[in-house]
């Protein structure tokens, strides 16, 4: 029989770790997914190198999601902050050990990078904006007109894409204090599960937008702007199936590092064993089960499948649950995560 | 790593507060803060290390009865922190948590802060706020309408700690010969008895007990540890480093008996049986200190006979502990003899035989040799302090109501319960007036139902006390009392290893219109015509007159708060001498005052009651952060232990399908039913027992952050036996149960 | 340059909390939080039991987490005694240090910024012990400098059996608990 008990009661400590509420699965989620928007569409502005047209869905209307969806998730992560006036600090200082520090300074590098892939097309995706700031015009030329800098944003937006999206497991998994987290896995699950819900999240955007060009006037361009952001355009067929053909590889390999990483926990310390009950049979099981494996995996795995079989017609659920399962996955190991603790090996 | 500016600050900041400790420290103890601090209704926050300007008083602590000196601070004239005062010989420079959360009392927004009239009903905590001069005048009025109807000896007073000294002290004069303190008969009286009638003297407070030399110490039901009794526990400590041989005696698993070689998990209510067969086996083994016994004891061949038959074998079946664990613990006691230490208890009214119970370990140390020894009882030493010189009390022309016709032959102090149903009976005469200084007599004495009964039959109830508690519900007249660090008191003069005599002086105001017990004394000595009893001007004169009249250098003992006295040789081996203050002369191992008084001149078992299926027996203890009932609001103490839990033992919670952190209430014999209180399922006690803290669930509003917070053990001591020589009232008589929460 | 730890002995330690009332005083800890608490681990089954009460705090470990995880350098190892602190005004709260720490030391405190035990830094330089060693009434805990084989911590550790909390954690904590 062992009984512990502690006098100790500070909040969000006690009885269970939880300084890190809703801000952080929503920034890690929508991190990752701008990750992988970046690595989706660096890969399709080197197809533009190749000669493909450049209207490509990818090639301006996700840095610009990027751009909006960097804003919410950093606002996010503001919002976590318990000293929100010395935030400004962050940016004084770059510490080389800290994943933290290393994120804050890929988040700067990530918008510039962001807003120079956009200028690439923004222009004709947005004539409204265009036609009346023609400076616009003149940096998409200049851009398109060098083909070592499209090069270089392209690889750009791939490697910084790669990078936040393992950042975001990787601030996690440094933690040897909580040993659910405790895995080298986390950073490559994060990324491909990002990879998974940014072409949810295209697909998504692409298949609600209308098809019909972006209205030219000033008050009708910006209005469409607020309620389409994305420009006009939806994405060819051929793209779409491009984007589910890559969700479903994706998906696969979420589910395959999933399993690698409950072998390694399984495989490790006793405090890494009893991590994974809390997700398997404890208070987080329901949302782990139901939410990131059934809903958020299985489902548009076969859903997907099926569409590409032609057997089912196209429709946005898979993609719906696709995101939702991305969050369900972060929310699951940012709470379940905290909750798991170090067990004593040695005992007395 | 360079400094930041901010740390740069940090730095000037701790340079220029070093700067500012040397200056207080050249006015050390200049007295109380002259600026007038606004109140403070929570502690004041921030990380970084407090900076400020410092100032130190020295002034001994009442957070319990203790005594302990200590050195309070005051930062920016407030005040920050409360630390042991080196020179005392109690605290030794560290105090106990209690008294280091001393700066939570001040501050804890639920004390009472303006004197109070009733409104409503009595109980029901209905009150007005009114002036000093209302309410002081209400209370006298009362008084001298009782008096001139009853005499002034129908008024009584209740008393628990330094405060109430001056109040005792007018009522007197006023003629007020009836009083009570629970201190006596709730908690050391047995004790004292039990040692007055073996040794000729009784123990009193602190208990001479040379723990730190100590070679073998026997704690029976005593959790030190879990108690704070500073200076014990300190040396408990010390006894732990000298690897001294600790045997426990418990129905629980306590603190003490997790450092002890032997932990003797014993059946509650039958420990005089294990001290029987102990004495038996020194006896029977000749194990025993036939010197000491030889020239000091008296009867011991008719005691040696009267325990014969108590045999380890016997006690087993009483106790449940195995009889060869008796053999060898009484061994080792004697092995270490005369350094073996069979502590004498503090808190012993347990089932009403106590003082009998206290006189076997009175006995079994006797056996050991140790009284007079060093790592034994050592002799108390004390100091004298002249006194500052009043009038002569008048005659007390009446007999005092708490003990008529000697009912309880062996109480040398008042017994409250006798008190108690004096004033309900009215005889031998009506009591109509009571003045509570702080004791809390709903949770003090047994079975409140006859407390509130006694109240009914009162003209009069003023409850003096700094914050309210259950009592202070049915007080006419509630008269805040400032707490300990805002007050003089008189000096406290001590026994101890050396005597000594320690100063209470005022370190910040009181937060609001609270007032000393000493002026309230003195304003009642003036409107009751008594004023020349009360002749200073204020307790700082009244000190310096003390101090002048023997000789202590005043100005020097408000710096330093302590004075010692001369040493003395308080152990035979440092050349003292053993003298007894008995009938015979000697160590009464058989006692022929009982034997005439009709009691068993050795002391005899009784075995308790067995519970009835599904009832366990009820024992109480001591958190180490709290006192009684009277901190459980305060701002640090609250925080830390904000309820109270009924200890299960793991096995019986699991057949009673209760969980450790699920609430119940607990039920006893009589029907009465507690608050909701915590389960702690736990291997750490019998199965046949529980086990709470006693002081929480408190029932008065006005504790608003106390309010049934946890259960109370003392209502649910409904069923309570007295002891029939000295008037002791049990706490361990009842059986209780489990009542789910729906 | 001193390298502080703590020695504890838990034979002697009765958990009596004053440690952590003596800290919350000291320290202006505010109401509801604590720098310093006591864990009780029973063993056993009735009656055959054991006990340890321990006084837990900062371990001020050699390799810090909550240094290494912070973006500001807010959470720093001070030269001072090699301890480790917070800078309040450089700290943003991102908690990262406060997940990363496997003691649960600290907390957010209600301005914000992360806190802990300080070891009682302000003290030391004056000279004294931390707050808490200072007012324990059993005497179980020994403060000083690890580095000093005169000084009393670091005898104690070598004629005592003794071990950290959470050894496998690799943060090499300088509290020290003997048994």
């Amino acid at each position: 029989m062992f009984e512990i008990t502690t006098t100790r009661h500070n909040p969000l400590v006690d009885p269970v770790l939880s300084v890190w509420s809703w801000e952080i699965p929503v920034y890690l989620f929508l991190g990752g997914m701008i990750a992988g928007m970046m690595v989706l569409g660096g890969l399709n502005m080197l197809r533009i190198l190749k000669g493909e047209r450049p209207e490509g869905f990818f090639s301006v209307q996700t840095p610009v999601l990027g751009f909006v969806m960097l804003n919410l998730g950093m606002g996010a992560l503001f919002l976590d902050l318990a000293h929100k006036l010395y935030v400004y600090r962050v940016y004084m200082a770059f510490e080389p050990t800290s994943p933290m520090s290393w994120g804050s300074w890929v988040l700067i590098l990530v918008f510039p990078v962001l807003i120079l892939s956009a200028l690439i097309r923004l222009p004709e995706a947005w004539p409204w904006l265009g036609d009346r700031v023609p400076a616009l015009r003149g940096w998409s030329e200049a851009i398109l007109a060098r083909p070592g800098l499209v090069r270089a944003l392209a690889w750009l937006n791939v490697l910084l894409g790669i990078g936040l999206g393992i950042y975001t497991g990787i601030l996690l998994s440094t933690m040897v204090a909580r040993p659910l987290w405790n895995s080298a896995i986390l950073g490559p699950l994060f990324l491909v599960s990002g990879l998974s819900a940014a072409a949810a999240m295209v697909h998504l955007v692409s298949s609600l937008v209308p098809g019909h060009p972006a209205p030219r006037s000033f008050l009708g361009g910006a209005l469409a702007m607020l309620v389409q952001p994305l420009g006009a355009t939806p994405p060819e067929p051929r793209t779409a199936v491009s984007l589910v053909r890559a969700d479903l590889a994706f998906l696969a390999i979420e589910l395959v590092l999933i399993g690698l990483l409950f072998i390694g926990l399984a495989s490790s310390s006793a405090s890494h064993v009893a991590a994974i009950d809390l997700l398997t049979s404890g208070k987080y099981a329901t949302v782990f089960w139901w939410g990131v494996i059934v809903a958020g995996i299985l489902v548009p795995l076969v859903l997907q499948a099926l569409e590409l079989g032609h057997r089912i017609p196209h429709t946005v659920i898979p993609a719906l649950l696709v995101l939702a399962g991305g969050f369900a996955l972060r929310w699951v190991m940012v709470g379940a995560g905290q909750a798991s603790h170090m067990i004593a090996a040695t005992g007395m | 790593m360079s400094l930041s500016p901010l740390r740069i600050e940090a730095v000037m900041e701790q340079l220029s507060r070093r700067r500012f400790l040397k200056i207080s420290a050249a006015t050390f103890g200049a007295g109380a803060v002259g600026s007038q601090i606004p109140v403070v209704s929570s502690l004041a926050m921030g990380s970084a290390p407090p900076a400020g300007k410092v100032e130190t008083i020295a002034t001994y602590c009442e957070m319990c009865f203790w005594k302990c000196g200590g050195i309070a601070h005051v930062r920016d004239g407030k005040l920050w922190k409360f630390e042991g005062n080196p020179l005392d010989p109690m605290s030794r420079g560290r105090l106990c948590p209690r008294g280091t959360a001393a700066v939570g009392t001040h501050y804890d927004p639920d004390r009472i802060s303006k004197p109070l009239i009733r409104t409503g009903e009595r109980g029901k905590e209905e009150f007005k706020a009114v002036t000093w001069d209302e309410a002081l005048n209400y209370v006298a009025d009362r008084m001298k309408k009782i008096a001139a109807e009853h005499g002034p000896e129908s008024i009584a007073l209740w008393k628990h700690g330094t405060g109430s000294r001056f109040f005792e002290h007018v009522m007197r004069a006023y003629g007020c010969i009836n009083k009570g303190a629970p201190s006596f008969a709730q908690c050391r009286g047995p004790r004292d008895i039990g040692y007055l009638l073996t040794y000729g003297t009784g123990l009193g407070s602190p208990e001479p007990t040379d723990i730190a030399n100590t070679k073998c110490l026997v704690l029976i039901g005593t959790h030190l540890g879990e108690n704070m009794h500073n200076t014990q526990v300190q040396e408990f400590a010390q006894a732990i480093g000298n690897k001294a041989t600790i045997i426990v005696v418990d129905p629980r698993y306590s603190v003490a008996a997790s450092k002890a070689k032997y932990w003797l998990p014993i059946k509650p209510g039958t420990d005089m049986a294990l001290v029987l067969a102990w004495m038996n086996v020194l006896v029977a083994e000749g194990l025993y200190d036939k010197e000491f016994v030889a020239k000091y004891g008296h009867g011991f061949d008719k005691f040696a006979a009267a325990i014969k038959d108590n045999t380890p074998e016997w006690a087993e079946g009483e106790t449940g502990i195995p009889a060869a664990t008796i053999r060898i613990t009484a061994r080792e006691m004697a092995r270490t003899r005369p350094a073996t230490l069979v502590h004498p208890g503090r808190r012993v009214n347990w089932y009403g035989d106590d003082a009998q119970r206290s006189r076997s370990t009175a006995l079994l140390n006797a056996l050991l040799g140790n009284w007079g020894r060093q790592g034994g009882l050592f002799l108390q030493a004390g100091m004298s302090v002249a006194g500052y010189g009043f009038p002569k009390f008048p005659e007390a022309t009446k007999p005092k109501v708490d003990n008529p016709d000697g009912k309880w032959p062996f109480a040398d102090e008042e017994v409250t319960t006798g008190l108690r149903q004096a004033t309900i009976s009215g005889k031998p005469y009506p009591i109509k007036g009571w003045v509570v200084y702080a004791a809390n007599l709903l949770q003090t004495l047994p079975n409140e139902k006859e407390t509130i009964e006694a109240i009914s039959k009162l003209d009069l109830l003023v409850v003096v006390d700094t914050h309210p508690s259950e009592i202070t519900g049915y007080a006419d007249v509630v008269l805040p009392d400032t707490m300990f660090l805002e007050r003089h008191d008189d000096l406290y003069v001590a026994w101890g290893r050396q005597g000594w005599a320690a100063l209470r002086q005022p370190v910040v105001p009181p937060p609001g219109e609270q007032k000393p017990a000493w002026w309230m004394a003195k304003q009642l000595a003036d409107r009751l015509g008594v004023g020349e009893y009360m002749p200073f001007k204020d307790m700082d004169e009244y000190l310096a007159k003390r101090c002048e009249k023997s000789g202590i250098d005043y100005a020097k003992f408000r710096k330093e708060g302590i004075v010692m006295g001369e040493k003395k040789p308080i152990t035979v081996e440092e050349g003292a001498t053993l003298e007894f203050e008995t009938p015979s002369k000697k160590v009464e191992f058989w006692s022929d005052q009982l034997a005439k008084a009709g009691f068993d001149p050795v002391p005899k078992y009784t075995a308790p009651e067995t519970p009835p299926a599904g009832y366990f027996r009820l024992v109480t203890g001591r958190a180490p952060v709290h006192t009684f009932s009277r901190t459980q609001t305060n701002l640090l103490l609250k925080d830390l232990m904000p309820e109270n839990e009924v200890w299960v033992n793991a096995v019986t919670a699991a057949k009673a399908g209760l969980k450790s952190g699920q609430y119940v209430k607990l039920r006893n014999q009589d029907g009465v039913v507690t608050n909701r209180v915590k389960v702690k399922a736990t291997q750490r006690i019998r199965p046949d027992t529980l086990y709470m803290v006693y002081g929480f669930g408190h029932t008065s509003k006005m504790l608003k952050s106390a309010y049934l917070k946890g259960a109370s053990a003392a209502q649910l001591n409904t069923r309570y036996k007295v002891d029939p020589l000295m008037g002791g009232t049990s706490i361990h008589q009842n059986f209780v149960t489990f009542e789910k929460e729906a | 340059m001193p390298r502080f730890g703590m020695v504890i002995d838990t034979l002697k330690c009765v958990g009596c909390m004053d440690c952590v009332v003596a800290c919350q005083t000291e320290n202006d800890v505010p109401q509801g939080f604590c720098r310093d608490w006591i864990v009780t681990e029973t063993r056993g089954e009735f009656p055959t039991l054991s006990l340890e009460i321990r006084s837990e705090r900062c371990n001020h470990c050699d390799n810090p987490p909550c240094v290494t995880c912070c973006p500001t350098g807010a959470s720093h190892v001070e030269d001072f005694g090699k301890t480790v602190q917070v800078t309040a005004n450089a700290c943003i709260g991102c908690k990262a240090c406060i997940s990363a720490c496997p003691y649960g030391a600290r907390f957010v405190h209600p301005k914000g910024y992360t806190d802990k035990c300080t070891f009682c830094l302000h003290r030391v330089k004056e000279g004294k012990d931390p707050a808490c060693v200072s007012v324990c009434p059993t005497h179980c805990m020994v403060f000083g400098d690890l580095d000093d084989p005169k000084s009393a911590v670091s005898q104690l550790l070598n004629s005592r059996k003794h071990r950290t909390l959470l050894p496998e954690a690799g943060t090499k904590p300088r509290v020290f608990y003997l048994s």
